[in-house]
């Protein structure tokens, strides 16, 4: 293949009957500087990984161990503690959810560029970049700090990173939306309550409902995670079963999370459509 | 070429879109389908190539019928009939070049179009096809770069890639302005003659149609009420087709 952008060379080739699509990086030896690169970094990168083989080996048994326990999950013998926790997590799943909903919204019409003046726009996107910065458990470790152990620690860290997650994709849906409809509606004389009310909202509607849909799962997800670090739910009795090497529970307990996630999965696609 | 026999099409909804539809179309023939929006013009010529299936009746290409057709057999149909639509429907990320090529595709197979191997042959005619819809010097630009009538210009040359014995053309010209709308409805009856390609044309704007073809045919409410020469269009029948109207006032467009 050789490396010819001039427009005429490439004419005449193309009524030779030779054409090739435009390479996206122009010029040969930039392209083949990258692509070598690319596949240096690969190599070493992977050659660093060391792999300890015994140490392998051993653990294989007891993550045998724990995958076999998935055949005989005992649902009985913590019933009590697991029934709480997985009613907590509930709990704690949908407050957070609502209120990061709740508050996405200004936060995302204030980070969508058609919308909102430069420095609204700056800040609101900072609130954003924050929220999505720092993994859950890294925040909820803070409010597990702040307001001690328990589901109050959970709520907190759900709500503040299903803000995050919400608005940044509430505020790109927003900037999608059809420009036409914008200048109509703002051509009547509407306010800019109005304005986002009749021009914004109706389209962006289906994508909001959407979004906070996948959240809550994420967020029940989430709260068997952040559970381990204090922060209340199902994780906290996730964690305890573990550290007994109680592996039967911690199956059971799993079991119920995807079965409630499949659940969440499946009420989601009924509830996009019936909105749609 | 052509047979259309009792076509009819009722939407889910209960609605009757298309009432009984029969006409021929020779080879070489170019006919403007004219009627008010909602006429059924665009379910009729989406009933042709089947991405609309009709209720009833026959479509039948050089004696095959297309409305029994599925799958290969569907495709190689297609294949065999351009279309050429309102808004042009570029792929606007792709450069005018793979545009035109991707009138190819039910000739390449998966691996070749992927890989934009395509063979020689038809990457010379795609060549002379920008040359004769004016384009050559685009071929490495993004369709979107494109203005109207360049963007129809290259959708014509992705329609003729096909190499196809028939054209539908859906309002090819209402998204542009009259001097673009001209040269189109020129380009489009200039390449159907040297090609004795038959084409079916959808037009809203009575006086082009006139100017170009050599039969109209007129659709109201899903049924045919006219099938005959531009010159025939008297007022009468303008009013048939579109109800009552002062078609002497010059119209705003």
């Amino acid at each position: 293949m050789t490396d010819i952008s001039g427009k005429d060379v490439r004419l005449n080739a193309a009524r030779q009957g030779v054409w090739r699509p435009l390479p996206v990086i122009g010029q040969r030896w930039k392209r083949l500087t990258l692509n070598a690169a690319v596949l240096v970094y690969l190599v070493l990168a992977t050659s660093s990984i060391e792999v300890n083989w015994a140490r392998v080996s051993q653990g294989m048994d007891r993550g045998l161990d724990f995958v076999a326990s998935f055949t005989r999950p005992d649902f009985m013998s913590r019933l009590d503690e697991i029934g709480l926790g997985l009613l907590e997590s509930l709990t704690m799943t949908f407050v957070a959810t609502v209120i990061g909903t709740v508050l996405a919204i200004p936060v995302g019409l204030g980070a969508a560029a058609n919308m909102a003046p430069t420095p609204v726009y700056l800040f609101c996107r900072a609130v954003i970049a924050i929220s999505r910065t720092f993994q859950e458990i890294i925040i909820a470790i803070l409010f597990v700090t702040m307001f001690g152990f328990g589901p109050l620690a959970g709520v907190m860290t759900l709500a503040f990173a299903t803000l995050g997650f919400t608005a940044k994709l509430l505020a790109e849906d927003i900037e999608d939306v059809r420009k036409d409809a914008l200048e109509a509606v703002k051509a009547t004389g509407a306010g800019w309550l109005q304005w986002v009310n009749y021009a914004v909202q109706p389209q962006v509607m289906p994508r909001l409902i959407g979004l906070s849909m996948y959240r809550l799962d994420i967020n029940f997800r989430e709260s068997a995670v952040i559970g381990i670090v204090g922060a209340g739910g199902i994780g906290a009795t996730l964690n305890t079963s573990i550290n007994r090497y109680d592996y039967d529970t911690s199956a059971a307990i799993l079991i119920l999370i995807i079965i409630i996630v499949l659940l969440s999965e499946y009420l989601s696609g009924h509830i996009r459509r019936w909105t749609a | 070429m052509l047979e259309l026999k009792g076509v009819s099409k009722r939407y889910a909804g209960g609605e009757l879109a298309l009432n009984n539809v029969s006409f021929n179309v020779a080879a070489g023939e170019v006919v403007a389908l004219i009627g008010p929006s909602g006429a059924g013009k665009s379910t009729l010529i989406r009933c042709i190539n089947q991405l609309v299936q009709p209720t009833d009746g026959q479509v039948l290409l050089n004696d095959s019928r297309l409305e029994l057709l599925k799958g290969r057999q569907l495709r190689m149909a297609r294949r065999q009939i351009g279309m050429i639509f309102q808004n042009y429907a570029l792929v606007e990320r792709l450069s005018v070049m793979e545009n035109v090529l991707s009138g190819r595709l039910a000739y390449v197979g998966f691996w070749q179009s992927l890989l934009r191997r395509y063979p020689a042959a038809d990457i010379k005619y795609a060549t002379q096809l920008l040359d004769r819809v004016g384009l050559s010097e685009m071929l490495d630009k993004r369709s979107d770069a494109l203005s109207g009538g360049q963007k129809q210009r290259v959708g014509i040359a992705r329609a003729l890639m096909q190499r196809p014995a028939l054209l539908l053309v859906d309002e090819p010209t209402a998204s542009l302005d009259p001097k673009s709308s001209r040269q189109i409805m020129r380009l489009l009856c200039e390449l159907c003659r040297e090609q004795n390609l038959a084409a079916i044309i959808n037009i809203h704007d009575v006086a082009l149609a006139q100017q170009f073809v050599s039969r109209v045919i007129g659709l109201q409410q899903g049924a045919v009420v006219f099938d005959g020469k531009p010159e025939a269009l008297s007022e009468q029948v303008l009013t048939d087709i579109y109800g009552l109207e002062d078609w002497q006032e010059p119209a705003d467009d």
